[in-house]
């Protein structure tokens, strides 16, 4: 009866000939990124036959991407939240730090797999402490997200340049690190790939298919609603800033086994960057809406606009305007189908 | 269940102040189990504070609340909840991104068996057909319980919201205005489901402006004025005049029915 009912629904909702499917996928915001994202390897594909489409690039592109896909996956969560987080960049730094700094006292370069080991933990530790921090602040609902995380950034950054006098200090990661993690392949991927690949897909699968995803969303979708329903808003915030802060304590372990020093100054846009990849993913900046999925499509095509510009020879400063214009177009449709949706 | 006439749900004396404005001053009410009770009063009445109050959303300042004879204190809506009292808010309190299904189980998902559901995994398919079997029983059509909220129409909404509301409540159910915001066909609709919940032996207490809505669907109407209940009628026996007079106290008259424990 169920069956029929629905066959009948889907004849009745159907509105032409275009099977039920077709219509689901194209409101997929997944599916019009990924059609830019195929374009965009088409065009350079054929602009630049045989040098764009290698496996150099490929994995190259896949390298460079790594950690902003790791640090994508939890910005995803938070933005579903209708929060933000724009410390990252400073708490990666921070917990490259205070990783880098155990690592200088017990061996520099030389140290071996225990210390590497502790400080992988303290690396996460950090990150994680820092950003359930942060989310137990949104959580009050006194201070908005963005001001939480702009005031995270400074102080984070501050603390790591005190640690070190602002200098980044050598030996900071352990070779082991290096030619493991850093530089390390198995059948030809690189490590950071895989591990940016597992991040991904069990995040994905932790947002699309649990209890805790459900709530990221439905806190996004209609806080008040959620705590009608008897699910602990704050408690779910400071896991979901945890979240972001734990994999910026990744991406600092990444950072340090791929290039073997802290760069306190270098992550001051990795915020940015990270936010422009998950709108660009179709996840809505005001909540409720988006997929890890989507990330990474967002993650690819930056990355794909840089290296393909190098290729075909244009100035890859064209890929910071042509990011910015089609940030800001994502997200007008998004509102405009907001709108439309809330009308209907 | 409990014979007709031994109330499920009683106050009496709710005192609730807000700093220096009191809402209710010695409120009463009753509810029997299996029947439609309308709570109607004018604006400030004290309509809201009284359903927050047997709601478990407020604390009362002064009275006792009795759950099936048992004096109850809640602790906030999910103590309710745990009690079977369920709450259908005026703004529906659904997550619109979320899909049907999803909004019926919110709070109380239905997880896999063993290792997969101790860290959460969803049992979407289970959700889904539980939530198909719900819609049905109330007699909603749902055309996809896998579409998101914000794409239904008022009144599926609405369903979905009731639907909610009666898969977990076993005793009493509090509709704020549910058909405030619904054409007539809808407003039907809802009214048709409201009386199907009822005759499942769950007391619905309606909350609404409406008086000819009120006559139709209720089986008997309680008035509020000035924080107390100032009448108590049975659907059937009255009139919108007597409803707007009571409600207005242009017409002073005690309890009708004379069954409130609370006159004074």
């Amino acid at each position: 009866m169920t069956a029929q009912s629905e066959k009948a629904a889907a004849a009745v909702g159907g509105r032409a000939a275009v099977p039920d499917w077709v219509r689901r996928a194209a409101t997929l915001n997944e599916l019009w990124t990924f059609v830019i994202l195929v374009a965009l390897v088409l065009f350079f594909t054929i602009a630049a036959p045989g040098k764009f489409f290698t496996t150099y690039d490929i994995t190259q592109i896949a390298v460079n991407a790594a950690i902003y896909l790791v640090l994508g996956v939890g910005m995803t969560f938070v933005i579903i939240t209708a929060g933000i987080d724009l410390s990252i960049g400073s708490v990666l730094v921070l917990a490259a730090v205070a990783a880098g700094e155990y690592n200088i006292h017990h061996g520099g370069a030389t140290s071996g797999w225990g210390t590497v080991a502790f400080c992988v933990v303290i690396a996460l530790a950090v990150g994680t402490a820092w950003g359930a921090l942060q989310g137990a602040v949104v959580a009050t609902g006194k201070v908005p997200p963005l001001i939480v995380t702009l005031g995270g950034l400074g102080a984070a950054l501050g603390i790591a340049e005190l640690a070190t006098g602002g200098q980044d200090p050598a030996g900071a990661a352990s070779t082991h690190l290096q030619n493991s993690l850093g530089f390390g392949k198995v059948l030809g991927i690189p490590w950071m790939v895989i591990l940016a690949a597992v991040v991904t897909a069990v995040f994905g699968a932790v947002l699309g298919g649990t209890r805790f995803g459900e709530h990221t969303l439905a806190i996004g979708s209609n806080p008040t609603a959620v705590r009608r329903a008897g699910i602990p808003v704050g408690r779910q915030l400071v896991k979901v800033y945890g979240l972001m802060g734990l994999l910026a304590g990744l991406g600092a372990v990444m950072w340090l086994a791929s290039y073997g020093t802290t760069s306190i100054a270098g992550h001051s846009t990795d915020n940015l960057k990270v936010i422009t990849a998950v709108v660009l993913g179709g996840t809505s900046l005001f909540g409720g809406r988006g997929s890890v999925l989507g990330t990474v499509i967002g993650v690819f095509i930056p990355a794909v606009l840089t290296t393909g510009l190098i290729v075909i020879g244009v100035q890859q400063y064209w890929q910071d305007v042509a990011v910015g214009v089609v940030l800001v177009v994502a997200v007008y449709i998004d509102q405009l189908r907001r709108k439309t949706r809330e009308r209907a | 269940m409990a014979s007709a006439r031994e109330p499920l749900l009683t106050a009496h004396g709710v005192v609730k102040r807000f700093g220096h404005v009191q809402a209710l001053s010695g409120a009463d009410f009753t509810a029997y189990p299996g029947e439609v009770v309308a709570l109607i009063g004018d604006n400030g009445a004290g309509k809201s504070t009284l359903v927050n109050v047997l709601s478990g959303v407020l604390a009362p300042d002064a009275g006792e609340v009795r759950l099936d004879g048992a004096p109850v204190r809640f602790s906030g809506p999910m103590d309710a909840q745990r009690h079977g009292v369920e709450t259908v808010y005026q703004d529906l309190s659904l997550a619109p991104d979320l899909d049907a299904a999803a909004n019926l189980y919110l709070g109380r998902e239905i997880v896999r068996g063993g290792l997969l559901g101790r860290i959460g995994v969803l049992d979407r398919p289970a959700m889904r057909r539980e939530a198909v079997k719900a819609f049905a029983e109330l007699g909603v059509e749902l055309k996809d319980v896998t579409a998101a909220v914000t794409t239904l129409s008022g009144g599926q909404r609405q369903s979905v919201a009731v639907a909610r509301a009666v898969a977990f409540a076993h005793k009493v159910i509090f509709m704020d205005e549910p058909t405030a915001a619904l054409g007539v066909v809808q407003r039907a609709r809802v009214l048709e489901t409201v009386r199907r919940v009822a005759d499942q032996g769950i007391c619905v207490v309606l909350i609404s402006h409406n008086m000819p809505e009120v006559l139709s669907v209720a089986d008997r109407v309680e008035v509020l004025r000035l924080g107390r209940r100032v009448a108590s009628y049975t659907a059937a026996d009255t009139t919108i005049e007597e409803l707007v007079g009571a409600m207005t106290g242009s017409l002073d008259e005690p309890n009708r029915t004379g069954e409130a424990e609370g006159a004074r």
